[in-house]
């Protein structure tokens, strides 16, 4: 009987470790979850902030002042204009 | 010595005495007991919130304000966070090195952040809202106390004041205040969450209790708008504001098929991003809330109800000699005086007589059921904030000179997404197409308000308008067929017409064959000596058009030769 309960005690006690550490990782994985969900939250942020900034560098006011001042860029006139149409060039 | 012996123990004492002393114990016990129960079992809340909020704390989860996209995908509008510094004013003393820190980091005067903080008064007051979240660190890093921050959003337009008008804002909450902004703010605003949490001795966040209430993002928003039309539309307009020293302007592009609204630009305007000195004026979104007096370009309208009602043909000759038309003590007048027309030629020439002989020839009901039919006097219902419904007043009120007057559009006060709406009738068919401020992806149906053969003679007339001999040989575009009227009319003043401010107008579309686009251009109260829509209006209209076919891939319809203009001071005036 003795036997038993001693035997019962460690398990009792084994038990009660596992809980602790069982316990201490879910609270230490939490952390890691928050940590990761906070990144997450942070390259979100980020993401939107380079949108904002890729929309704008490629403001169209911007970029055709480049095109006509750096780059020289130019519409063409009228009479130096030929269209290619789907039906002659598939002769 | 014998202790048992001693005296001491020889005295006797009352038993009740310790029995008293045992019942009085008992009492107690039984007295703790019953609080006990009372504590744990019985009133428990009071002591487990207390308890709970030692440990567990509700955590606020931010939810983003949706984008706004344009109709490629490119974003016009997006909201980060940024950061507001506030402080207790009673608590909060920072020395005088901090202070000029704080001032430095803040970009704002000392003696106003002194200012703000001398406010005992109050447990609150904001030092500066939306700052960035670099300078926000910064700012916590000179640990002040009695200073604290609050997460915001701040939304930011990357076009400036291209778009100004069509997206609107959102003021400092976060909250839509005009245009897009505010017209979709339920699909835009984001529903922020709370949920429960149980934090330790370090503020660390080490359990996840409950979900109170999940976070919702705001939804993008995608609008039928495209920033390549848009940009080059504002472009054009604040050039034609500046170039005819006009005191407003105003240009509407839609695509005809589906009915989007592809542009909207309006001058002057402001930038969303930096509103600090903003007047009422730059605000207006003129095309949508304001309406005029159209002028000539609602004569088309007048023409296809005689068409329709089979009063005349496009051959029929009307007779417009002396070029002066009384009715009832008022004069009609055309600047360009022919002895006839043809009935397509009244509207190419844009002869008010020959256009007010033909509406007396309608009866009055039947122009007022028109001008109903094709949008007039009711909102275009796209949606915008403060949509002007225009004026068309009940016929049965109308006198003879007053509908005369009206078939070249005087009388009627309409907007200019309301016009541009009405000459996608033409260009479609006869139908009258639903506009939307937003991308759809199935063509809508259309009302049909005309017969087809009736929108295809108009088009053809409104096509002659626009080339040599026409009011509008400026709105020719290289390789496209175009079809348009000019408007040009005297500005109402005090009730009376003022002899020299009008307004220049041009609608038109393109290609004339398998319309498009139409684009509706208005210039307000141009000073620099023209005046005439054909001049005036026209040229931009041509720019825009030309500009947003190529950028929609349209396939030219027409011959690619250089334009033909009349010699210079040989071009048709139009009848004011």
């Amino acid at each position: 009987m003795a036997r038993l309960n001693l035997l019962l005690l460690l398990v009792l006690a084994v038990c009660a470790l596992g809980l602790v550490t069982s316990q201490h990782r879910a609270r230490r994985f939490f952390g890691e979850l928050e940590q990761e969900q906070e990144r997450s939250r942070q390259l979100g942020v980020e993401y939107g902030q380079l949108q904002l900034e890729a929309s704008t560098w490629a403001v169209h006011a911007r970029v055709e002042r480049i095109a006509s001042r750096q780059l020289h860029m130019r519409v063409p006139e009228a009479k130096r204009l030929q269209i290619a149409r789907p039906a002659e060039a598939a002769k | 010595m014998n202790f048992a012996a001693s005296p001491v123990l020889e005295l006797t004492l009352p038993v009740w005495r310790s029995r008293f002393l045992l019942y009085v114990f008992v009492a107690g016990f039984v007295l703790l007991l019953g609080r006990a129960v009372y504590l744990q079992g019985l009133n428990n809340d009071f002591l487990q919130a207390k308890g709970e909020s030692r440990y567990s704390r509700v955590m606020e989860v931010p939810a983003n304000r949706g984008r706004v996209l344009d109709r490629n995908g490119e974003a016009l509008a997006i909201s980060t966070p940024v950061k507001s510094i506030w402080a207790i004013p009673g608590e909060a003393h920072p020395g005088p090195r901090q202070l000029a820190r704080l001032a430095a980091l803040l970009e704002m005067p000392q003696t106003e952040i002194e200012k703000r903080l001398a406010d005992t008064g109050r447990d609150f007051v904001f030092v500066k809202r939306q700052i960035s979240p670099e300078a926000a660190e910064r700012v916590a890093g000179l640990h002040i106390p009695g200073l604290f921050q609050n997460r915001e959003y701040r939304r930011y337009y990357p076009s400036g004041d291209v778009m100004a008008h069509v997206l609107g804002f959102t003021g400092a909450d976060d909250i839509g205040q005009e245009g897009v902004e505010l017209a979709f703010q339920e699909r835009l605003a984001g529903k922020p969450g709370s949920r429960r949490v149980i934090k330790d001795r370090l503020g660390q966040t080490v359990e996840d209790i409950e979900s109170i209430k999940a976070a919702q993002d705001g939804n993008d928003l995608t609008l039928a708008l495209d920033a390549r039309i848009q940009n080059l539309a504002f472009s054009q307009l604040k050039a034609a504001v500046a170039q005819n020293r006009a005191k407003a302007g105003g240009v509407v592009v839609l695509d005809i098929e589906s009915g989007e609204l592809l542009a909207l630009a309006n001058f002057p305007t402001y930038n969303p991003n930096n509103r600090n000195k903003l007047a009422g004026t730059q605000l207006r979104n003129r095309a949508v809330t304001d309406t005029f007096e159209p002028g000539s370009t609602l004569k088309p309208f007048t023409i296809a109800l005689a068409l329709e009602a089979g009063r005349v043909r496009p051959e029929s000759v009307i007779q417009t000699a002396p070029g002066t038309l009384s009715i009832g003590g008022a004069t009609i007048r055309d600047a360009h005086v022919e002895r006839s027309l043809t009935v397509a030629q009244v509207i190419q020439k844009s002869s008010n007589v020959g256009a007010a002989k033909i509406a007396l020839g309608l009866s009055p009901e039947s122009m007022w059921e028109m001008f109903r039919d094709v949008g007039f006097g009711s909102t275009p219902g796209l949606g915008f904030p403060g949509e002007a419904a225009g004026k068309v007043r009940p016929f049965r009120s109308w006198r003879p000179i007053e509908q005369a007057t009206m078939s070249y559009g005087h009388g009627i006060a309409v907007s200019l997404v309301q016009l541009a709406r009405a000459y996608s009738v033409f260009a479609r068919d006869g139908e009258l197409v639903p506009l939307s401020l937003v991308r759809v992806d199935a063509p809508p149906v259309g009302r049909r308000v005309m017969a087809p053969k009736t929108a295809a003679a108009v088009r053809a007339m409104l096509e002659l308008a626009v080339n040599r001999d026409g009011t509008a040989p400026r709105a020719q575009i290289v390789g496209y067929r175009v079809a348009g009227k000019t408007g040009t009319a005297h500005k109402q003043e005090n009730g009376a017409y003022a002899p020299d401010k009008y307004v220049s107008s041009f609608v038109g579309f393109a290609p004339a064959s398998h319309p498009r686009l139409v684009v509706a251009v208005m210039i307000d109260e141009p000073s620099a000596g023209r005046y005439y829509g054909g001049t005036v209006a026209a040229p931009v209209f041509a720019q825009i058009m030309a500009g947003a076919l190529r950028a929609l891939d349209v396939a030219p319809d027409r011959q690619i030769q250089p334009i033909e203009l009349p010699p210079e001071g040989q071009e048709v005036k139009e009848s004011v």
